[in-house]
């Protein structure tokens, strides 16, 4: 089965989210400062920006694993920050690194969710935790412990717990991070062809530059814990901001190299 | 002042994730195979070391007891000084000891790396509350394993006593003199008392294991550091916590 065979929509309305000057602060380092913005039901939007410069810290707030300083994020109506809104809105978080539990195999990984919210029963379970596999093609993976696998299969095996919970809004931490380009690529389809097949809203947060570029319907770029721009991805491609425009296509200097820059930045 | 206060932060997020944890009881039954689970690693596999351990504790404890009560004249009394040793103090004791050693640190380095793994968050993200699948089961079959536990090592304790009473020429108390005076100085409350104690020293072990492997931050070094905490906090709340229970059931 292909990435076209894909999951049925989610039963419940897809969902946008709302970003209101939010600040975060750890200690006295400010992580995000006023960041504001919009993802709207259905789209893709990429959060790109450099590392250190709060992506993480951002999809964190939303899916309420950080309390905001000060400011709101909401997910359709609701505060994410609150817990009770993970039981009104499903929301599928794919981590960097996958976050897998180590000490299930691929099958119970898939399983958990629908298990402990009670989705049926171990027919009906089995039948969407194969479903799930099958979209992503790792029907072979299902016996298999985390630490059998390679990065891309982690990093599709994530993708496939989070198909089995039917979100309304998926959220993806650097998913090409560390994958070969072709794995990149696979991944990136698979983005696209979620979206387009089950209509969930996709927050994507990476430096991958074709990623954003190709399959974004809106791109953010945050530099130092503030929103830079937000626009399409065309606005992008003709932007005149310097620091932008840096970051989008970096040439190399070696009479000015910028390690030197970050040496001086230091003193 | 702030150690004070950073002591008082995680007793009250220690209370707080008992809270949460009494609010998912109804979902034990649903738990069931994770309890099990549970229960063979705090039980069936801690098992065989309380049992040498105690064994030997009984044993040296009568070895002592003989040649102390000797001058006393009071030999045949070895019997109830040793049982009753064992049931209100040493096996209680030991067992929360061997439990926080082999278990708990177990527990912590499972909990930290989960969390530092973002397992934990993981499982957050996706409304599955971490008190409710990897606390509860842990708590509930410790309540269940450490009367087991117990019972076991204070069988143990006497045996290793009687065969040392019955087999060391400077002592030579047979078995049955023995266990006819340990009998007769135990008292069920001396029993129950101590079996109180155990699910008290058990509850307490796995809390402070699951708070601390629950609330490790950074990375694979803190792990262990959460691993050192968890065995050195339990170890200081089990000798605190009998003196105190003591004053009370005495």
């Amino acid at each position: 089965m292909s990435t076209a065979d894909i999951a049925p929509p989610s039963p419940r309305p897809t969902v946008g989210i709302t970003v209101a000057h939010l600040t975060k602060k750890f200690a006295n380092v400010t992580v995000l400062n006023d960041v504001s913005f919009e993802v709207r039901p259905g789209e893709i939007f990429c959060l790109m920006g450099p590392s250190g410069s709060g992506k993480t810290v951002l999809l964190k707030h939303i899916v309420g694993l950080e309390i905001p300083t000060s400011g709101q994020v909401h997910i359709g109506e609701f505060d994410a920050s609150d817990p009770a809104t993970r039981a009104k809105v499903r929301l599928a978080f794919v981590f960097q690194a996958g976050a897998l539990f180590n000490s299930m195999t691929v099958y119970d990984n898939l399983a958990l969710y629908p298990r402990e919210h009670r989705l049926g029963g171990e027919p009906a379970i089995r039948e969407r935790v194969m479903h799930a596999l099958s979209i992503l093609s790792l029907e072979k993976a299902v016996a298999k412990m985390p630490s059998e696998l390679s990065g891309g299969m982690r990093r599709r095996v994530a993708i496939a717990r989070a198909l089995v919970m039917e979100p309304q809004l998926l959220l993806y931490d650097e998913p090409t991070a560390e994958l070969d380009p072709i794995l990149g690529a696979t991944i990136i389809e698979i983005i696209a062809t979620l979206r387009e097949h089950t209509a969930v809203t996709s927050l994507v947060v990476t430096h991958d530059r074709s990623l954003a570029l190709s399959i974004a319907d809106r791109v953010a770029i945050i530099m130092d814990g503030r929103i830079r721009a937000v626009g399409v991805p065309e606005d992008f491609k003709r932007t005149t901001d310097p620091a932008i425009t840096d970051f989008l296509n970096p040439l190399i200097d070696l009479k000015h190299p910028r390690f030197k820059q970050l040496e001086n930045d230091h003193e | 002042m702030n150690s004070f206060l950073a002591i008082c932060e995680s007793f009250g997020s220690a209370l707080c994730m008992l809270g949460r944890t009494a609010r998912y009881l109804n979902t034990l039954p649903r738990q069931f195979p994770r309890f099990i689970e549970q229960c063979y690693l705090i039980g069936y596999t801690t098992m065989p070391i309380v049992t040498i351990l105690c064994f030997f504790i009984g044993s040296a404890l009568a070895q002592q007891s003989g040649y102390s009560m000797e001058n006393f004249g009071a030999k045949q009394f070895i019997g109830a000084l040793v049982g009753l040793s064992m049931v209100r103090e040493l096996g209680p004791v030991m067992v929360a000891i061997l439990v926080a050693g082999r278990v708990g640190s177990a527990i912590t380095a499972e909990l930290a790396s989960m969390k530092v793994y973002q397992e934990v968050d993981a499982l957050v993200t996706m409304d599955i509350p971490p008190e409710r699948i990897l606390v509860l089961p842990r708590l509930a079959a410790v309540l269940v394993m450490m009367p087991v536990l117990t019972v076991i090592a204070n069988l143990c304790g006497w045996y290793g006593g009687a065969l040392v009473c019955q087999y060391t020429k400077s002592i030579s108390v047979d078995s049955e003199s023995y266990f006819a005076v340990l009998k007769r100085f135990m008292a069920v409350r001396d029993v129950s008392d101590g079996l109180l104690k155990a699910e008290v020293f058990g509850f307490v072990v796995i809390t402070i294991c699951c708070h601390i492997g629950l609330n490790t931050r950074g990375g694979p070094r803190e792990i262990g550091a959460s691993l050192t905490k968890a065995i050195v906090t339990s170890l200081i709340f089990i000798l605190v916590l009998d003196y105190f229970i003591n004053e009370i059931l005495i």
